[in-house]
């Protein structure tokens, strides 16, 4: 994966190109051995470019291959893990190369600007909604459902942007205390600055391969296991947003083809989707690693820490890492692939995990993409 | 790749130049209950995962896959958008098939172009925005230069390309899906309003409305839902040269690999004996040659004279587009190659009426993602097992 910053120098094609480098040296394999590329990018209006997935097609090594752009919002990133699944496990393809990238920073004065058009252009787009106001109804509607403690929740921005001080590629790792988050500035109650990932740019890829192929390349490869996503009603305000249903199905999904019966503790490490402090919480829930409500109690007491039972974004997070979106997510495959392999240097949970769990949340607060990791 | 996966459900709403009556939704929601409801399966409970096909730019909408699932009762199930052409979706159901995830999945494509008010302008957002835009007066600028180099490559002519206007409107006529069938002759399309010469106003597929719905099933599921499924024996897409200045304007490069791969899976030695029909994109008239020759259905520098000599007519040795094509029925923008395989499998079904191909068994269907790509799609369809 390349750096994560809000204004990187490179065209969205050359963060491609960098990433998709550093997967095929990683894998040690060139692009000569690829036999079929995915990409994975989220909105087209950031960069204003149309069919961005044909434009960055040469900067991701999808010259003269079978080259396809899978699209679910901020669950791409993950997702585009599961479509390069699809491709080595239908047998299409023996090696798969599936790169993530994100230029936020195109968009001008503010990626904000574009989000706007994600929203129902008859029902919702004339009240000029946002991100930060929709997740603040979100949030609001979690912490009364559960009542849930505000200090609880600043302790995910305390948790992840600390582990993300030991991420080469970070972007706001810090070390902060809970009142700074309660003390910073309110966006929309009840979120505030420091519960809210940064926009950036990045890209980060992976190498899939088939059984065979992966032994030919190396003696430490991590299975992919099982895969799930799953998308619910469009209409998000007939929902009840205390609980993400979807997660809940996604993780299903992955959870049956992994042969994983209880998550909470089969699960050795888990980089959950967290562009929002609360959504690491909301999503734990979701994903069956805790009872509903208890997620942010779990994290007062540090079981989510690096050290703890449940480690939880030792990564740092997209609060911490940063929120290039697609890349995000895929920066999460890769922190499981890392953490299983035990490359993670200093962000290494301890007691060497075999079994990782990475997940991407997008849309209207209404899909979610699952991968279970194995050593 | 192996595994048996066929199409048991067949749904579209007709393509009309305008649809006012309807929005995005409803005509997804119209083609995928005729799609269900031809195989007889209930979206909630026996589909297992949705696929649908759009560029957000089209839609006017970021995040398209946002707006999908409650219309194609995909609701709490696995959904996602491939940014592409109908045919890549086909082929990543047929992914999802295959891996052994599902059983049966649904693909949905569909153009609202008649809402898109410059279509040109979203086309030229498709264009290098530091290198190109400023430099390309209109996208079609594009397909001027391409028919020039394509042309002059294979010595087939524009009046060739005319012949292959004649019989897609012609087609289209006795088409009931079809917008835009009308008596066009040759002649007329050579004295039509030249836009970026060689191409004229005729050459070029005008947009319309529509929505598809294809439903997948996997071999045993396929055999139990349907007495007429309509196999996929062969499935390939390419990407070639996105960047103008250094693609190869001669050939469609994509279209050849996207074929190559189709017809070795499904053990194809020589297309053009091998087929009943094809149905191939037509966006614009040359490229029904271009992509013909790519494909191997002729020799190089051979389609013009096939065409002219009504070699890909209804009754000629390999019809070509008897739906109508892009040309006759209208271009659908993503669903342009969910269209020509819906097309397919009613020809195959020997349900496509007055354009039906006497004991049609096995075809070919290629896609294109249009201007300024270099992407494409193709399948191998056949009626037996």
């Amino acid at each position: 994966m390349t750096l994560f910053r809000r204004r990187l120098l490179e065209t969205g094609k050359e963060l491609s190109f960098e990433a998709a480098k550093m997967a095929l040296e990683s894998g040690g394999a060139t692009i000569g051995d690829v036999d079929s590329v995915v990409m994975g990018t989220a909105p087209d209006a950031f960069d204003g470019i149309h069919m961005k997935g044909e434009y960055l097609s040469d900067g991701a090594g999808g010259w003269r291959k079978p080259y396809t752009r899978a699209y679910v919002g901020g669950g791409t990133g993950v997702f585009a893990a599961v479509a390069g699944w699809w491709h080595v496990a239908s047998g299409f393809s023996d090696l798969c190369l599936a790169v993530t990238e994100e230029k936020m920073s195109s968009c001008q004065p503010h990626p904000q600007y574009a989000f706007l058009t994600i929203f129902d252009h008859t029902l919702e787009r004339p009240l000029r909604p946002n991100l930060l106001w929709i997740f603040a109804l979100e949030m609001n509607r979690y912490m009364h459902t559960y009542s849930i403690p505000k200090e609880h929740i600043a302790m995910v921005s305390v948790k992840n942007k600390g582990n993300a001080l030991h991420h080469p590629c970070s972007q706001l790792g810090a070390k902060i205390t809970v009142d700074d988050v309660l003390n910073s500035e309110v966006i929309a109650w009840p979120v505030q600055l420091l519960d809210v990932s940064p926009t950036s740019d990045g890209a980060a890829a992976i190498l899939l391969a088939s059984e065979e192929k992966a032994r030919e390349l190396t003696d430490s490869p991590v299975w992919l296991d099982g895969v799930g996503w799953s998308i619910d009603s469009a209409y998000w305000t007939n929902r009840e947003l205390a609980y993400p249903v979807y997660a809940e199905e996604a993780g299903r999904m992955a959870y049956r083809m992994a042969g994983i019966t209880d998550p909470s503790k089969e699960i050795d490490v888990a980089e959950v989707y967290d562009p929002f402090s609360y959504k690491e919480l909301h999503h734990m829930e979701g994903l069956q690693l805790c009872p509903r409500g208890k997620a942010p109690g779990l994290t007062a007491d540090g079981v989510t820490q690096k050290d703890g039972d449940l480690p939880v974004n030792p990564s740092g997070g997209l609060l911490g890492v940063g929120n290039p979106i697609a890349a995000a997510g895929m920066m999460k495959v890769c922190e499981i692939f890392w953490q299983l392999r035990g490359e993670a240097g200093k962000r290494q949970v301890p007691d060497s995990p075999e079994v990782g769990l990475a997940h991407a949340w997008g849309d209207l607060m209404q899909f979610s993409s699952v991968v279970i990791m194995r050593r | 790749m192996t595994g048996r996966v066929a199409i048991v459900g067949v749904g579209a709403t007709p393509c009309r130049t305008i649809t006012p009556d309807v929005s995005y939704k409803e005509m997804m929601f119209e083609a995928a209950q005729r799609a269900y409801s031809d195989c007889g399966l209930d979206p909630r409970k026996d589909v297992d995962s949705f696929v649908t096909c759009a560029e957000d730019f089209w839609e006017g909408t970021s995040i398209f896959d946002e707006y999908v699932p409650d219309q194609l009762g995909a609701v709490l199930k696995p959904t996602c958008t491939i940014a592409s052409d109908g045919i890549y979706g086909v082929a990543t159901a047929y992914m999802q098939i295959a891996a052994g995830a599902f059983e049966v999945v649904a693909v949905e494509a569909h153009s609202k172009a008649s809402e898109v008010l410059d279509k040109a302008q979203i086309q030229a957002f498709a264009l290098d925005p530091i290198y190109n835009r400023p430099i390309v007066p209109h996208p079609y600028l594009l397909a001027g230069l391409e028919m020039r180099a394509f042309l002059k490559a294979t010595k087939n002519t524009a009046e060739q390309c005319s012949a292959v206007v004649e019989k897609n409107r012609g087609n289209a006529l006795h088409n009931p899906w079809a917008a835009r069938g009308s008596h066009v002759t040759r002649e007329s399309v050579d004295s039509s309003e030249p836009l970026f010469e060689p191409l004229r106003q005729l050459d070029v597929a005008q947009h319309a409305d529509s929505s598809v719905v294809l439903v997948l099933a996997s071999g045993d599921r396929a055999r139990r839902i349907s007495d007429r499924p309509i196999w996929i024996r062969g499935v390939g897409w390419y990407t070639d040269d996105g960047s103008l200045e250094t693609r190869d304007w001669r050939k469609a490069t994509y279209a050849a690999m996207a074929a190559e791969r189709a017809f070795e899976m499904a053990g194809i030695n020589d297309p053009a004996a091998s087929l009943d029909f094809a149905e191939i994109d037509d966006a614009f008239s040359y490229k029904e040659l271009q992509h013909m020759e790519a494909a191997g259905l002729c020799a190089q520098g051979e389609s013009g004279r096939l065409a002219e000599e009504g070699a890909t007519t209804l009754g000629g040795e390999l019809p070509v587009n008897p739906s109508g094509g892009s040309i006759g029925m209208g271009n659908l923008l993503e669903a342009n190659g969910l269209m020509r395989i819906a097309q397919s499998a009613i020809q195959l079904r020997g349900e496509a009426g007055a354009n039906q191909i006497t004991s049609a068994q096995r075809c070919f269907a290629l896609s294109w993602r249009g201007l300024p790509t270099t992407s494409g799609a193709a399948v191998v369809l056949e009626r037996v097992e």
